[in-house]
């Protein structure tokens, strides 16, 4: 590991030089995995509950959002999602889009409409569980 | 002259993708790319539908009426089954990342699982949601 010239006298900076990245990419890396996991009971419970909400009416939509365990688990899974569509789209932008600034844009403009669409459908269930 | 010809056919190929021919792990990892853009426009219709939710019966009807109709039920399908892939397809990118079962053979065993699953849970879901 220690190389013959790193003996002491090299400075931190000299000695991490040359060894990868040291931003946030490891971070992002697993955040991405760990909400992953996360989604993988949470849309597996999202999916039973739409097939059972398949021919409901405006009524039986609402009862169940007023049930909180429901309004929670769909607040979580809709956050999990929004990163996690989120996180992906960026990863293909990453791979195709070569040009520095389109790329910026892209992610962008993902990154915002993530956010808006969270930020409404979160909006609609929690104005349906405190709903009368 | 026999020399060269032997060497032509030891060149290594490059995942070129109008020279190569995509083993079934090739296949199945670009699937998981387009079944992974194919969900994040569906969660536009999700925003969708809860917002109508939240709004009130008559735009909820009109949701339900929309995605009730053949196209509705076509992408709805479709979204199923994208679904159902990418959950699979992600839980075996989770099981790689733990470093098990990278090798052709297990990978050509667990890209044809995926896409079997995949079928098998469509059917599973559609069939529940007409049944209940």
């Amino acid at each position: 590991m220690a190389s013959t010239s790193d003996n002491g006298f090299r400075t931190r900076l000299g000695r991490v030089r040359g060894l990868g990245s040291a931003k946030s990419g490891g971070a992002h890396w697993l955040a991405y995995r760990m909400v992953a996991v996360l989604l993988v009971p949470l849309t597996v419970w999202f999916l039973y509950s739409i097939v059972r909400l398949a021919k409901a009416e405006h009524a039986d939509a609402i009862a169940w959002l007023h049930q909180p365990v429901n309004a929670v688990l769909l607040l979580i899974t809709l956050i999990a999602t929004f990163h996690h569509a989120a996180a992906g789209m960026r990863e293909v932008y990453e791979d195709y889009i070569h040009g520095k600034l389109a790329r910026l844009i892209a992610i962008g403009l993902t990154n915002g409409a993530a956010i808006l669409l969270a930020a409404a459908s979160v909006f609609a269930v929690l104005k349906i569980a405190f709903g009368a | 002259m026999s020399e060269t010809s032997v060497a032509k056919k030891a060149r290594p190929l490059s995942p070129h993708l109008q020279v190569y021919r995509l083993p079934l792990p090739a296949v199945s990892s670009i699937t998981h790319r387009f079944t992974g853009i194919a969900l994040t426009v569906g969660t536009l219709v999700l925003t969708w539908w809860l917002v109508a939710a939240a709004s009130g019966p008559d735009d909820f009807d009109t949701a339900q009426h929309v995605l009730g109709s053949p196209i509705g039920l076509l992408c709805l399908l479709g979204w199923t089954w994208a679904f159902g892939y990418h959950l699979l397809k992600g839980i075996q990118h989770l099981i790689w990342d733990t470093g098990t079962g990278i090798t052709n053979a297990s990978a050509q065993r667990s890209s044809a699982l995926v896409f079997g699953g995949s079928f098998v849970l469509t059917a599973i879901v559609w069939i529940a949601a007409f049944a209940l």
